[in-house]
């Protein structure tokens, strides 16, 4: 089917701006597949039902929006753990600002220097998640990533990781256009946790595909803050298999523009995923998109979405959930909640939590509600001498708190709960 | 200690009166009970003292140590001195009851311009109190008052008082959904802080708190005024023959 012309001019526009790596090696196959697939479906318009909360305008304009400002931090978010860092730079690998990829049971590679290398597994992985995830919906800027990322990592386990890799984005240039694909593969048993943080580009896209094979373990903890100018899209794709378990973490405050997908397929019987966010929006430039997709093809597997958001002075806050149940799949557990705290009258949330099931023995839930902070909870805080601004912010943690426990290691949960808490004295008003 | 003037409050929303020029003056080192009927004012009073939203004072005055508290805010309040146990405390999911109790000693030295206490002395001054009133070290890592029982509520409002140290506590309703035993260990708990220098105003429908924390003024309270002052006699009176008769002999 011919797209529509504005679709189709925008579309032609983009893809003017970008060019795939001149040797592409193994990627060159799968890179042309999702530009064919971009070309088909077209880049995302206001008019598609999928963005029809969030203006995708900033993401597929030809040049990226310019970032202002380019923070500098001391003590960046897991400064204090003992980690292997991976830093990129505007979207370019820094080795020197890196730590050596060297971590038993892991092998690390980037991607930009894995290309002429015969890597079997990122090959037969590179784009392959992304291309399964555009049905039954499509997501044309996940393809447009595999098909021009300049960089990424891919990264397989093979063991218990001993520490965590925390792959690092630093924003120099005003007007940076980072596109960014990680590959990653949690063979059987394995044991992986990725964090992430840091801006990344004056505009960002970024995909992760995740493949966990049956008694895998991949744990993902993201912090998405300081760049107050961040336009950024990003994708998680991830297949789970057999008695295998995901889960997913994202904090984000500040930016502009932030649409954070995360399709998940679980395909073995008994998997786990979770995926949950937490989210402080301060302002009517603040727009921020969850979109979660997760489909149930097996038995007896048991999935969470749990997202919360705090939205102040006119900010705004978007959540598309689902769960699809597919023929087969009994004894499934699902979960969704999503939930906002609007701290004003100015700001909204907007929400389409979803439910499609086609297996008669599950039980699945889901729930959304939109609020104000409880009056009779802040007067008994208050009454016991705790300021009113600091009894807010107890409210505003005590609220994301379901979303927090989702993070499974207690380290890293007070390390998100410490940063939380500095912000909020920051922004209070 | 507390001085209450011709108190007249109505409910904003409604603009109900409730309160119709109440006086009252609760000394140092006392215990004064109010008793009354449903609907008779005394809930709206702790409100009113603590200063939750939703009352408004039309008229009259409430010092507390010679400081009009009326105009002051709810944290203000608590600083000054004044403590209210909640005859429903509330559930805070994602705090924990330490941090909270930490932060509210803290917020209220900050206030009187005293030194914060540190985490050490704090950990052990919570410690000595939750054992005097039975509460275990798991119910202080949860959350605040999450899943705890009736009992366990109200013995944590006595651990706030305790660390708050008020120079007026207020207990609106204390022994409601308590059964004996926990009644008896709520009470020890306050009866342990009677001092010279602190008053209480025990509110409650019912004698039998009285005899656990003996009272040595009782009021009845009826229409939003206090209509009669009597000693400890007075509470067995109203557990005897009810309230019609005095607010028949006030009328």
């Amino acid at each position: 089917m011919a797209l529509p012309q504005a679709k189709l001019t925008a579309t032609q526009e983009r893809l003017a701006g970008l060019a795939m790596p001149e040797a592409a090696g193994w990627s060159a196959l799968p890179r042309a597949a999702a530009l064919a697939r971009v070309q088909a479906m077209g880049l995302p318009g206001r008019r598609d039902e999928y963005w029809r909360f969030t203006n995708p305008g900033d993401l597929i304009a030809p040049d990226p929006h310019p970032s202002r400002h380019h923070p500098t931090q001391k003590t960046p978010v897991f400064h204090e753990m003992d980690r292997v860092r991976l830093v990129f730079v505007d979207g370019v690998f820094d080795a020197a600002a890196s730590d050596d990829p060297v971590l038993a049971g892991v092998e690390i590679t980037r991607l930009a220097e894995a290309q002429d290398q015969n890597i079997h597994w990122a090959a037969d992985l590179y784009g392959t998640l992304e291309a399964h995830g555009h049905e039954p919906v499509e997501r044309p800027l996940a393809a447009l990533n595999t098909a021009f990322a300049t960089d990424g990592v891919l990264i397989r386990a093979t063991a218990r990781a001993a520490k965590p890799v925390n792959l690092i984005y630093l924003n120099k240039s005003d007007c940076s256009d980072a596109i960014l694909h990680h590959v990653i593969k949690v063979e059987p048993g394995a044991d992986l946790t990725i964090l992430e943080n840091g801006p990344a580009a004056a505009r960002f896209n970024k995909v992760m595909e995740v493949d966990i094979a049956d008694g895998g373990t991949f744990h993902h903890v993201r912090s998405q803050g300081r760049d107050h100018d961040r336009r950024a899209v990003t994708h998680m794709f991830a297949r789970l298999g057999r008695e295998s378990v995901f889960k997913s973490f994202t904090l984000t405050v500040n930016g502009v523009l932030t649409r954070n997908e995360c399709v998940i397929e679980l395909m073995g019987d008994h998997g786990v995923a979770h995926v949950a966010g937490a989210c402080l929006g301060d302002g009517p430039d603040f727009h921020h998109d969850d979109t979660v997709f997760i489909t149930h093809d097996a038995e007896q597997c048991e999935s969470r979405q749990v997202f919360k958001k705090v939205l102040k002075n006119g900010a705004t806050g978007v959540f598309q959930g689902k769960i699809l149940v597919q023929p087969g799949a009994q004894k499934t557990d699902g979960y969704q909640i999503s939930q906002s705290l609007l701290l004003d009258e100015d700001s909204q949330f907007l929400v389409k939590p979803e439910l499609e099931i086609y297996a008669d023995d599950v039980a699945c839930s889901h729930g959304s509600t939109c609020g104000a902070i409880d009056e009779t909870a802040l007067f008994y805080l208050r009454s016991r001498g705790v300021p009113r601004a600091e009894a807010v912010d107890l409210m505003v943690l005590s609220f994301l708190a379901e979303a927090i426990e989702e993070i499974e290691a207690e380290e890293i949960r007070e390390e998100i709960v410490t940063r939380l808490s500095r912000w909020l004295s920051r922004h209070r008003g | 200690m507390l001085e209450i003037k011709n108190l007249r409050a109505s409910l904003e929303e409604e603009g109900k009166e409730i309160l119709k020029g109440l006086n009252l003056t609760v000394e140092a080192g006392k215990v004064h009970a109010i008793m009354g009927p449903n609907g008779s004012g005394k809930s709206t009073l702790s409100y009113v003292l603590s200063g939750r939203d939703g009352y408004e004072v039309t008229e009259g005055a409430a010092e507390l140590d010679g400081q009009d508290i009326l105009e002051m805010e709810p944290e203000e309040r608590a600083a000054a001195g004044l403590f209210l146990a909640f005859q429903y405390p509330v559930e805070i999911p994602g705090v924990g009851n330490m941090t909270f109790l930490r932060t509210a000693v803290n917020a209220q030295r900050k206030a009187r311009g005293e030194a914060e206490m540190d985490a050490a002395t704090f950990l052990k001054v919570v410690r000595e109190k939750a054992k005097e009133l039975k509460i275990d070290a798991e119910m202080l890592k949860r959350p605040v008052n999450m899943g705890f029982s009736g009992g366990e509520k109200k013995r944590n409002e006595i651990l706030q008082m305790a660390m708050l140290e008020p120079k007026l506590c207020i207990l609106d309703e204390t022994d409601s959904g308590l059964d004996v035993d926990a009644m008896k260990l709520v009470a020890d708990g306050v009866n342990a802080m009677r001092s010279p220098d602190r008053a209480f105003l025990v509110i409650t429908h019912y004698q039998r708190l009285l005899d656990h924390i003996v009272p040595d003024v009782v009021h009845i309270l009826a229409n939003g005024r206090i209509i009669k002052t009597g000693g400890p006699e007075l509470a067995l009176e109203v557990e005897k023959n009810g309230y019609a008769d005095l607010i028949e002999e006030a009328a």
